[in-house]
């Protein structure tokens, strides 16, 4: 199963956290620091896998962000770095060439599409068109832009 | 400007995040999200009742400042509020808060039951996927407790939508691995099974992982999944690229479906059934074949996805380890990657080897590939597939390759990564032991590893090959030789030295007959090393020399004279001085039969598994060195004849020897001095068991309190140690507060679960010190350690110590632990200073009986002026100078810090060369 998934900048920002088991916050900083400063130390054109302590951590950059899994021992590493891409490509169809700035603005979204796409550390729906169109229902609901401009801005 | 927000956008939410993004220093982003806090805080508590949209608005902006990093103690109650909106997007986002915050409030846990269980029954699909998906994603045993049974029923109903099943059946997964006792094998299970073949495609997806996961427990209930999971996957392995539509990634079918199906058959055997059989192996054989494709696209998602399932195929086939045609086609398709031009695949490749190296079917096959594992060793960029090649060169020696193979190693040793190093190191040896016909060559193989990389070459690598030559008499002369040589270089590694010295000590005989190598030749090498080694080095050179003296008598002089002067026998090291001395009187008083017998040569060491497996083992971590290798190392070491689990420490084998029952017993006497019996009474107790380091008896014995003595004059240090956990201290004192710091640390490789600590202050002492602590993590993963803050308060004085209880489980078996902590009085001493006058005008006064104490007691060792200051200080009162007429006495002063009052204190230590130390202690209470 994946334990954990993060973007994060090259800056070393963190910019999307999902933790698939129980762990302390205490933990999860020092996996976030550890995972930062060790898959951005490494150089271009490396692979994209490393072994930390039991897990597999399978990372790959898309522009300016990083995406970080961590996996079970067991699992298969090429089909982890397809479930970012997947992640991406599902980002991507919704926001309309997703950037970095997407993602901040719409942490919640970012949230909302990734819970569609996985689940307790595991795939649930592997379809892109599916995954789309049960984000795109539950934006049925949503207002106009006059309505969005008119709510207060604090 | 904020980018364009889709949905339901919150406007003041991307005018928060770009106020943040816009902020220049930490300091002004800080500030800004105090404002925010302080605003978002006057909301919730205004009298005005928030409408679901500021909530929604305000829960979200919280959710934000905590990503940033920032602590959130409050709006969780606001969040569950908005989990029961009938506004679809307020509840998501009152979800989503609650699945990135978890917080074990039980209070707030009910309620949000409450909630998920509205909407699991509300039978609207989306409501209930996010009820699903909260207890997935907090999977507490409460949540486990009250949804546990209720979760099985809508995975299995007929009329529950796919999405929800999908949900359903990872959410169950979730609770399962969590908490397995909850979730009880019925009626569902069997229909479960079935959902393998669910027309839905993303429904099996889902359900494979559970399904897989529920076979590794149970495989006998879920038998029936190999046959089916056989023909769904011979069904996706043989559909056209287009079959599956939207389920077909970068044309390839189903890759996620296809390995996780793969995966589910590697927790059974080979089937049975024939007709299964066949079709399994067909399919194996297809996807051996469609990787000898051309490929559909030039995309890397299109490899990757196909050799994903490649690669989950190969695992299988090694799972299996039964049909050598597949195996040795899998091998030569690894040996292809092995030159593919896609780092990826190239590391795969090895790790894949790895695991084929130990089936008999494809050793051979993967020897083939030895040059371009060296090659890959020599040139690959990258450290981790480096790494991996080093691994794969490790599985694939044996007789055959062992001396091409170490070779390699070593050469490549010289330039590896510092990160890789000691894991190198280990296995050279391990192999050169393993695979040694000859010994010369296991010998010049060690020596070289410490001359090449001596700094990562633990104490049980130098051990082993003490213990090797020790155990073969047929090396022995040819080590003393080799490491003579080796020695001649006028920088060598200190492990050199060591096994240096430890091999002349015991061999040095053998090459003394040539001049070049005479006794004289090798002493005067061996000591030119000596000053610049480090203690415990030292200490195994002067037991090599004492040594000497037996072997070669003519060196007993010069040897002498070494001992004797002032470095060495009045070493500031207890140890050293100690040994020189020991030694010094043994070779002047011990007859020759006498020094033949106590320095007789060692012993042949007993049989027992390599202690670098194990430590390989324990560097892996379990699982990582297979069975096989295990019981070749036992095999293998059989034939050495010998290795110890530890080692003996080499540096204390004259001790040893010497500690046997031998004449030198009564030579040395220092340590037999009979300790005092130190009755548990007064203050001054406290400082004679200190010097004497002899307890009172425990209260119960079941309170380990053998650390306990050593902190009353330190507050750092190791409180206690066994097999499986380390306690370490850390405290410091004012006035009358102390703060102790608690590590507790896991020296198994194994997780410690349900790990608690509880401090108790045993009758009286509850109204004299307040001892406060925060719970503890309950999970201690192996190799981890956790830390516990203790806040301490002395209210008035207390004789007795605090109780540390400790339990935790390891393995199954619960571990309990009760320790005294080292919390006593005189850590609130605060230090006076004095004139001399004053001191004996106030010691004077105090001349009732409650007011002094005195006590004369042995002392348990050499009375050194600075062990004896050095203890005075750590005991926390001021050591005054020039106070007593007579300068061989100490003197202290001090105040004890408690709430209620300040006790001064007076302390002399008149020490007595003839062995008896009077301790006239006084305490006052002032104002």
């Amino acid at each position: 199963m994946m334990r954990f998934l993060l973007l994060f900048s090259r800056q070393g920002r963190l910019r999307l956290q999902k933790w698939f088991t129980a762990m302390s916050e205490r933990e999860r900083k020092k996996i976030i620091r550890e995972m930062t400063t060790m898959v951005l130390a490494r150089p271009a054109r490396t692979c994209n896998f490393l072994q930390w302590k039991d897990l597999k951590i399978v990372y790959k950059r898309y522009a300016s962000l990083y995406f970080c899994l961590g996996v079970d021992d067991g699992e298969n590493e090429l089909l982890a770095l397809e479930v970012i891409h997947r992640y991406v490509e599902l980002l991507d169809k919704y926001f309309g060439n997703v950037c970095e700035l997407d993602i901040i603005f719409n942490f919640e979204k970012a949230y909302f599409i990734l819970d569609e796409f996985l689940m307790g550390g595991e795939i649930q729906e592997t379809s892109k068109q599916i995954v789309n169109r049960a984000i795109e229902s539950s934006d049925m609901l949503q207002e106009t832009m006059e309505e969005y401009m008119s709510k207060p801005a604090f | 400007m904020p980018a364009v927000s889709k949905g339901d956008g919150m406007r003041g939410l991307a005018v928060f995040i770009s106020d943040i993004r816009n902020c220049k220093s930490k300091e002004a982003e800080i500030k800004r999200i105090n404002k925010e806090l302080a605003n978002i805080r006057s909301k919730f508590k205004g009298d005005k009742a928030l409408d679901g949209y500021s909530k929604k608005k305000y829960v979200c902006k919280l959710l934000f400042i905590f990503l940033l990093g920032h602590d959130i103690d409050f709006g969780h109650m606001e969040a569950v509020n908005l989990l029961s909106s009938n506004k679809y997007t307020e509840k998501q986002i009152g979800y989503l808060f609650i699945s990135v915050l978890v917080n074990s409030n039980s209070e707030l846990i009910r309620l949000i039951n409450n909630a998920i269980k509205n909407d699991l029954s509300s039978r609207n699909p989306t409501f209930m996927c996010l009820a699903l998906h909260c207890i997935a994603n907090v999977g507490s045993r409460e949540m486990a407790e009250a949804f546990a049974s209720e979760i099985p029923r809508i995975l299995v109903a007929g009329d529950t939508m796919d999405s929800v099943k999908q949900s359903a059946a990872l959410c169950l997964l979730r609770l399962y691995k969590t908490s397995p006792d909850l979730v009880l094998m019925g009626e569902w299970t069997s229909r479960v099974v079935h959902l393998l073949n669910d027309q839905h495609m993303g429904v099996v997806t889902a359900a494979i992982s559970l399904i897989t996961c529920l076979s590794q427990k149970n495989p006998d209930e879920f038998k029936t999944c190999v046959s089916l999971a056989v023909s769904r996957l011979s069904r996706i392995v043989s559909s056209a690229s287009t079959d599956l539509q939207d389920y077909t990634y970068y044309f390839v079918p189903a890759p996620w479906l296809s390995c996780k199906l793969l995966r589910l058959l590697q927790c059974y055997p080979p089937p049975e059934d024939g007709a299964v059989k066949g079709r399994l192996v067909e399919c194996l054989e297809t996807i051996l074949n469609k990787a000898q494709e051309p490929p559909k696209s030039k995309k890397v998602q299109h490899s990757n996805a196909k050799n994903a399932i490649l690669f989950e195929a190969i695992s299988l086939i090694i799972h299996y380890d039964s049909e050598p045609n597949l195996l040795v086609r899998a091998c030569n398709q690894l040996g292809q990657f092995l030159q593919h031009r896609e780092t990826n695949l190239r590391y795969l490749a090895l790790e894949s080897m790895c695991t084929l190296a130990s089936s008999e079917f494809s050793h051979e096959a993967v020897k083939t590939h030895i040059e371009t594992v060296i090659n890959a060793l020599k040139t690959e960029r990258d450290v981790s597939v480096r790494q991996r090649a080093a691994d794969l060169l490790y599985a694939m020696c044996d007789r055959s390759n062992a001396k091409q193979i170490v070779a390699e190693m070593l050469s490549y040793l010289e330039t590896a990564d510092y990160s890789i190093r000691e894991e190198m190191v280990l296995k050279v040896a391990i192999l050169a032991e393993k695979y040694a016909v000859d010994y010369s060559w296991y010998v010049d193989t060690i020596l070289n590893l410490i001359r090449i990389a001596g700094d990562y070459v633990s104490e049980e690598v130098w051990y082993r090959v003490i213990q090797i030559v020790i155990n073969r008499d047929d090396v022995q002369g040819y080590a003393a030789k080799t490491v003579f040589e080796a020695l001649q270089a006028p920088a060598c590694h200190e492990n050199m030295v060591k096994v240096g010295g430890y091999i002349l000590g015991e061999f040095g005989n053998l090459i003394a007959g040539d001049p070049r190598s005479s006794p004289l030749v090798q002493f005067n090498l061996l000591h030119s090393k000596f000053h610049l080694c480090s203690v415990p080095t030292r200490a195994l050179l002067l037991s090599a020399y004492i040594k000497f003296i037996n072997l070669f008598p003519e060196t007993k002089a010069t040897i002498q004279e070494v001992l004797r002067c002032d470095s060495q026998i009045r070493n500031s090291d207890v140890e050293l001085q100690q040994r020189a001395v020991e030694y010094l009187k043994l070779s002047s008083i011990a007859s020759t039969d006498v020094l033949a017998t106590v320095l007789e040569e060692m012993p042949p060491f007993p049989e027992r598994e390599s202690s670098i497996l194990a430590k390989l083992k324990k560097k892996k971590g379990p699982g990582a060195v297979s069975v096989t290798e295990l019981e070749d190392g036992k095999r293998e070491s059989g034939e050495l004849n010998g290795s110890g689990e530890r080692g003996q420490d080499a540096a204390a084998m004259a001790a040893s020897n010497a500690s046997t029952p031998s004449p030198s017993a009564d030579l040395l006497g220092i340590r037999s001095a009979a300790p005092v019996n130190a009755a548990p009474a007064s203050a001054g107790s406290l400082l004679v068991d200190v010097f004497s380091e002899v307890g009172p008896a425990a209260p119960s014995g079941a309170v380990n309190d053998d650390g306990f003595l050593r902190f009353v004059c330190k507050n750092n240090g190791v409180l206690f140690e066994n097999q499986l956990l380390q306690i370490g201290i850390k405290s410091e004192y004012r006035q009358n507060l102390g703060r102790m710091y608690l590590f507790y640390g896991n020296k198994t490789s194994v997780q410690f679960a349900s790990f608690s600590t509880t401090v108790s202050c045993p009758g009286e002492l509850q109204n004299q010190l307040n001892v406060q602590s925060k719970p503890v993590e309950p999970l201690v993963e192996g190799g981890a350690q956790i830390q516990q803050v203790l806040n301490i308060e002395c209210l008035t004085d207390f004789s007795d110590a605090p109780l540390l209880n400790i339990k935790f489980r390891y393995g199954g078996a619960l571990q309990n632990l009760t320790l005294k902590l080292p919390v006593t009085i005189n850590k609130f001493f605060q230090p006076t200073e004095m004139a001399s006058q004053d001191f004996f005008q106030r010691w004077k006064q105090l001349s009732q009986p409650q007011q002094e104490a005195q006590k004369i007691f042995k002392a348990n060792h050499s009375m050194d002026t600075e062990v004896i200051k050095a203890k005075l200080l750590g005991l926390g009162m001021a050591l005054l100078d020039n106070v007593d007429p007579n300068p061989e006495n100490y003197v202290c002063a001090g105040v004890v810090q408690t709430k209620s009052q300040q006790v001064g204190c007076l302390l002399r230590l008149e020490p007595n060369a003839q062995a008896q130390v009077p301790v006239p202690a006084a305490g006052l209470p002032s104002l």
